[in-house]
């Protein structure tokens, strides 16, 4: 039996009174104070990089490689999963969350082999981000160079 | 509803949609958890209990089938058979093509039954089992199923190590496997006396949050409950309790307030609910897969049957989505199955 849309809605209102509500608050809350640990622990690595005389530029790239290597290893452990399960977008959005993104399907696809599974499959879950990322990044670069916008710090 | 024709049988035959049967016991069980399910409430009750949930194999895939052998292995030795006396093998799971229940057969050598309807299966091989018994096809049954946590998550949703917050209607995947011998004719110490069967219709209302399964079975559990009632000719009050498969703590208040609408005013117990201890394990609304039912009503279910219940129904309900649908943006199908089963000292036909 496929429910038509009067039978649906009668079905939606149903559902709407027991379906539970997600503990909003506490996720947001959650969210700031696990996704403000991480930053913290990055701005350490940054001052760190700073105070051994590293230009702001290099600073910033050091400092996303050691939380990107941080990420993979919690994954590799079995703690990142714990961390984004509490922290919500407060560990998935950082560098770390997208490290254990890669580093998850690397694990699980690994019993596939190198190439029809790791290889395959390592950005099954970072790929769009990747995809739509590097797209976007095209469409503003093809908008500056028709626009005639210098970009500050380029050659061109 | 309870429209059907009659059928003339030389047994018990068909009261609208609800097949009755006479001769189909169930005479052992065996439940095989995972470590996540030890944790919780039934924990003592599994006859084998897991620490690892890889078994010390190389794959999570490996490690469901491996579950599912050992759980059959120990049936035919509790039974004091060789696993070659098994007439038959019904077996299910969730895995694509059910790979978990074929490749566990390829080393047991007995006639193998595929069968799948989601977490449906387990009361779906049950009750061809009982049938086949019934109808003079079998003397003895291996009824199998298996999940597997990790597997499922891995075909269904994301790799297991991946970081997510799931919504407060996700259900948990139950690792475990359980094999129950039927048998036609009640033999040494019978368990159960199967009663009647009733497969369900696949509903759906549309619902097309795969994170909310409960909501997706609820009518089709209410749909065949009714049916099944109807066609037992029994009030639920003179059930000892009435089971659902993984409706969870969604599902459950759902199909209660759907039954109430049609006159039927129950309290259901659900496997999924009680697999977990919701205060200690991050389960959200409870347990759910081919094997919960499976293990709740092993483990839990049968010993309380011979104990203090009389007689037990079971709407085994499944969900019966891909990945494939859901991201084809298709809503989600339903089906439950019912079976009734009594202690097998009650006489036939009392209800």
């Amino acid at each position: 039996m496929l429910a038509d849309q009067q039978q649906r809605s009668w079905y939606q209102r149903i559902r709407a009174r027991h379906i539970p509500k997600a503990p909003v608050v506490r996720n947001l809350l959650l969210a700031f104070v696990v996704g403000g640990s991480l930053t913290a622990i990055g701005q350490i690595f940054m001052d760190f990089f700073l105070g051994r005389g590293a230009p702001l530029e290099k600073a910033g790239a050091y400092t996303a490689v050691v939380i990107v290597l941080l990420g993979a290893l919690l994954t590799g452990l079995g703690i990142y999963d714990e961390i984004v399960r509490i922290g919500g977008m407060g560990a998935a959005l950082p560098i770390s969350g997208f490290a254990n993104a890669v580093t998850s399907a690397a694990l699980e696809y690994r019993r596939e082999g190198w190439i029809l599974g790791v290889g395959a499959k390592i950005f099954t879950i970072a790929g769009p981000v990747l995809v739509y990322g590097i797209l976007g990044s095209i469409v503003v670069g093809i908008i500056y160079l028709v626009l005639r916008i210098p970009i500050p710090g380029g050659t061109g | 509803m309870g429209e059907g024709v009659a059928i003339a049988s030389h047994t018990e035959g068909r009261r609208g949609r609800t097949m009755r049967v006479a001769e189909a016991w169930i005479s052992a069980a065996v439940t095989v958890a995972g470590p996540t399910e030890v944790r919780g409430p039934l924990g003592a009750a599994f006859d084998v209990p897991l620490r690892d949930d890889l078994l010390g194999e190389r794959s999570w895939e490996r490690a469901e089938w491996r579950m599912g052998q050992r759980a059959v292995g120990l049936l035919a030795q509790r039974l004091g058979v060789a696993i070659t006396d098994f007439d038959l093998m019904l077996a299910g799971d969730l895995t694509n093509q059910i790979t978990a229940s074929t490749f566990a057969a390829r080393e047991l050598d007995i006639p193998f039954l595929g069968t799948f309807t989601a977490c449906a299966t387990f009361v779906e091989a049950l009750g061809l089992a009982a049938l086949l018994c019934d109808g003079g096809y079998a003397h003895l049954i291996c009824v199998a199923v298996t999940s597997h946590h990790h597997v499922v998550e891995r075909q269904y949703r994301f790799p297991t190590e991946l970081g997510n917050q799931r919504p407060p209607c996700a259900q948990w995947t139950a690792t475990g496997a359980a094999a129950f011998a039927v048998r036609a004719g009640a033999g040494e110490h019978p368990l159960a006396r199967i009663e009647g069967f009733t497969p369900g219709r696949v509903i759906d209302y549309r619902i097309t949050d795969p994170f909310d399964m409960g909501s997706a079975m609820a009518p089709a559990a209410a749909d065949t409950l009714t049916a099944h009632l109807e066609d037992m000719g029994r009030q639920p009050g003179e059930y000892g309790a009435l089971y659902t498969g993984d409706l969870g703590r969604v599902g459950v208040p759902i199909c209660e307030e759907l039954l109430r609408d049609r006159g039927i005013d129950v309290r259901l117990h659900d496997c999924g609910i009680e697999l977990y201890d919701p205060g200690h394990q991050d389960v959200h609304a409870g347990g759910s897969g081919t094997a919960c039912s499976a293990l709740v009503f092993g483990s839990s279910v049968l010993p309380r049957l011979t104990q203090d219940w009389s007689a037990v129904c079971l709407v085994g309900t499944g969900a019966l989505h891909s990945p494939t649908t859901y991201q084809q943006r298709e809503s989600i199908p339903a089906v439950a199955h019912a079976i009734s089963v009594c202690r097998p000292d009650l006489p036939k036909g009392g209800a």
